[in-house]
C-alpha cells in the first residue's frame, strides 16, 4: 500500500533483517558491488545463493529481467549486464 | 563508495530501531544452520539459519528482507500451529507497525453502494466468528521442485494451523451494501514496495468465496491478537485457499464489478490449466492456458520422524498431519513396503475440515532400513500424487513422502 521515497525506505524496512543482512555470506567476485549498489535496495542478497545453483545462464538473464521488467527495480543496462554476470559466474550451472 | 548495502547497514539500521522503539538486543538473533530437508537447493544451506524475528521463537530463515521464515518439522506435532512458531511470509519489504488505534479499513470499488470505514473497534462489536483453518503458503515446497524453479525456496514448513476469530467478510460488504453485479473482492494490505515502479500486492477473490461464511476478517490468533510477522491488527482468512489470498495488514477491500488486474494477479500465483484436480475455480481471471491457484490440494506430513532417523527395531509410533481445501479428510493410508500394500492409519481429533487433522500409525521396525510413505485422501475422493505434478512457479507439491528409518 504505502510508497515512500526510497531514502525513508532504507530506515523502515524489515527492521531486524537491517543488522543481520551483512552477514549473508556472498561470493566474493568481479560485479558484487553491483549487486550490492543496486539488488538489496528492494531485497537481502541471500535470495541469490538461496536460488541456487541451479539456474542456467539464460535464467539468470531472465530473473535480472524480471527484477526491471516486471517489479520496476531502477537498474541501467551496465548494470544490470554486470549483475547477470555475477550471478552466471557465482551462482549458476 | 558508500553503497546501499552500507546505508542499510549502519545510518539505516540506526534509524529503524530508533522509530522502533526496540533495543538492538532486541535483533540478535541466535543464529545456527538450519535443519534442512534433502532435495532443496543446495545454496540455501549457505544462507538458511535459525533466527527469530522479534516476538517469535527462532524459524528457518530463508531471506531476511522481505521477511521469508519457515517453521521447522517439529512444529507441527501439534494441530494447532502456536502464533511464536508460525511461519512468517512476504513478498514487499516496506513493512509499517500498524496502530489499532488509528487502524481503519476502507471498504468500496463499483460494487459497493456506499463506501465505508471499518475501524478496529467497529470489528470488534461486530458478530464473531472462528475457525480453525490451515494457512499454506502456494509455493510451500517449492524447493523440492525437480528440476528446481526460482522463488523462495520453501521446504516443508510454509504453512500453519491457527483458530481465527474475526467477522465475517460478508457482514462487513454487506454494512456498504454490495451490489448484485460484483464479480470479485480485492484486498490490499498496509506493507508496500520498497521502489514506487513494483507492483503493490493486491489479491482479489471471487465474489461467490468473499461471501462464504468461512471467510473472515480476523483479528485473534489462538486467542491473541495477531503477531505483527502474520498480520497485526487484522487479515483475511480465505480457509481452504492458498495463503497468497489471506491478506496481511489488511486496510482496503474493494468489491469490483471487473476482474482485479495487475502483476500478482496474472502472471504471478498461476498455475496450468488442467494439471491439478480442484474443484473450486476462479473463472473470471481464467484465460486458454492458465488459472489463478486455488484451494490447497490433499496433503500430508510425517511429523514424528526425519527421513533418515534412527529409530529402535520394534514398535515405532509414526504420526503426523494431514489436510485439504476444505472437503476434510477421510483417511490416512500408511504403506511400510514402498506402495504394495496400504493400511489406514488412526486419524486424530477432527478439529473441522480446514484444520490439520493429525493421524498416527504404528510401525514394527526390522533391525536395517524400514521405509513409510504415507498417502492422505479427502472426502472427495482425492489423494497425493505419487509423482511431482511440475509447474513452473513450484506450486501445489504433494508428492507422497517415502521416508527411510534405521533401526
Amino acid at each position: 500500500m504505502r510508497v515512500l521515497p526510497i531514502a525513508a525506505i532504507a530506515a523502515l524496512v524489515a527492521l531486524p533483517a537491517v543488522a543481520d543482512e551483512q552477514a549473508i555470506p556472498m561470493k566474493k567476485a568481479p560485479n558484487l558491488d553491483k549487486v550490492e549498489a543496486n539488488c538489496q535496495a528492494c531485497h537481502s542478497l541471500d535470495y541469490i545463493p538461496m536460488n541456487s545453483p541451479f539456474p542456467n545462464a539464460a535464467l539468470w538473464d531472465a530473473e535480472v529481467t524480471k527484477m526491471i521488467k516486471a517489479y520496476g527495480a531502477p537498474i541501467d543496462d551496465a548494470d544490470a549486464k554486470a549483475i547477470a554476470e555475477y550471478l552466471k559466474s557465482n551462482y549458476g550451472s | 563508495m558508500i553503497t546501499r548495502r552500507h546505508l542499510l547497514g549502519t545510518a539505516g539500521a540506526s534509524a529503524a530501531l530508533a522509530m522502533s522503539g526496540l533495543s538492538p538486543n532486541f535483533f540478535e538473533a541466535e543464529a545456527a544452520g538450519a535443519n534442512l530437508a534433502p532435495g532443496l537447493p543446495e545454496g540455501l544451506s549457505t544462507v538458511a539459519t535459525m533466527e527469530a524475528l522479534p516476538g517469535k521463537k527462532p524459524l528457518i530463515k530463508l531471506s531476511y528482507r522481505p521477511p521469508n521464515y519457515e517453521s521447522p518439522l517439529e512444529t507441527f506435532r501439534t494441530a494447532i500451529t502456536p502464533n511464536d512458531e508460525f511461519f512468517v511470509r512476504y513478498h514487499l519489504a516496506d513493512i509499517p507497525t500498524v496502530d489499532a488505534q488509528t487502524y481503519k479499513i476502507a471498504v468500496g470499488g463499483d460494487g459497493i453502494d456506499s463506501p465505508v470505514e471499518i475501524s478496529f473497534d467497529d470489528l470488534k462489536k461486530m458478530p464473531t466468528v472462528e475457525v480453525v483453518a490451515v494457512n499454506q503458503c502456494s509455493g510451500n515446497r517449492r524447493g523440492l521442485s525437480k528440476p528446481h524453479v526460482v522463488g523462495v525456496e520453501w521446504g516443508y514448513g510454509a504453512m500453519g494451523c491457527a483458530r481465527w476469530k474475526g467477522v465475517r467478510l460478508k457482514d462487513v460488504l454487506d454494512k456498504a451494501g454490495l451490489k448484485k453485479e460484483t464479480i470479485e473482492v480485492s484486498f490490499n494490505g498496509a506493507d508496500g514496495p520498497a521502489v514506487d515502479k513494483t507492483p503493490d500486492f493486491i489479491k482479489s477473490i471471487p465474489v461467490w468465496k468473499a461471501v462464504d461464511e468461512a471467510t473472515i476478517i480476523a483479528y485473534e490468533m489462538n486467542g491473541q491478537p495477531l503477531p505483527h510477522w502474520n498480520g497485526f491488527p487484522a487479515r483475511i482468512v480465505v480457509p481452504g485457499w492458498t495463503g497468497t489470498y489471506w491478506m496481511k495488514h489488511v486496510v482496503a477491500i474493494n468489491a469490483l464489478t471487473k476482474p482485479q488486474g495487475g502483476f500478482w494477479m496474472n502472471p504471478a500465483y498461476r498455475i496450468p490449466l488442467g494439471k491439478f484436480p480442484l474443484r473450486d475455480r476462479f473463472i473470471t481471471q481464467e484465460n486458454a492456458t492458465s488459472t489463478p491457484i486455488t484451494e490447497m490440494v490433499v496433503n500430508s506430513l510425517i511429523t514424528s520422524h526425519r527421513d533418515g532417523s534412527k529409530v529402535k527395531a520394534g514398535k515405532v509410533a509414526i504420526s503426523g498431519m494431514a489436510w485439504d481445501g476444505g472437503y476434510g479428510i477421510s483417511s490416512v493410508q500408511v504403506s511400510t513396503d514402498g506402495g504394495k500394500t496400504w493400511s489406514a492409519a488412526t486419524l486424530g481429533e477432527d478439529l473441522g475440515r480446514f484444520a490439520f487433522r493429525p493421524w498416527r500409525f504404528d510401525l514394527v521396525a526390522k533391525m536395517g532400513k524400514s521405509t513409510v510413505m504415507v498417502n492422505a485422501i479427502n472426502k472427495l475422493g482425492q489423494s497425493q500424487t505419487p509423482e511431482l505434478i511440475f509447474n513452473p512457479a513450484g506450486y501445489h507439491n504433494n508428492v507422497m513422502q517415502n521416508i527411510t528409518l534405521n533401526a
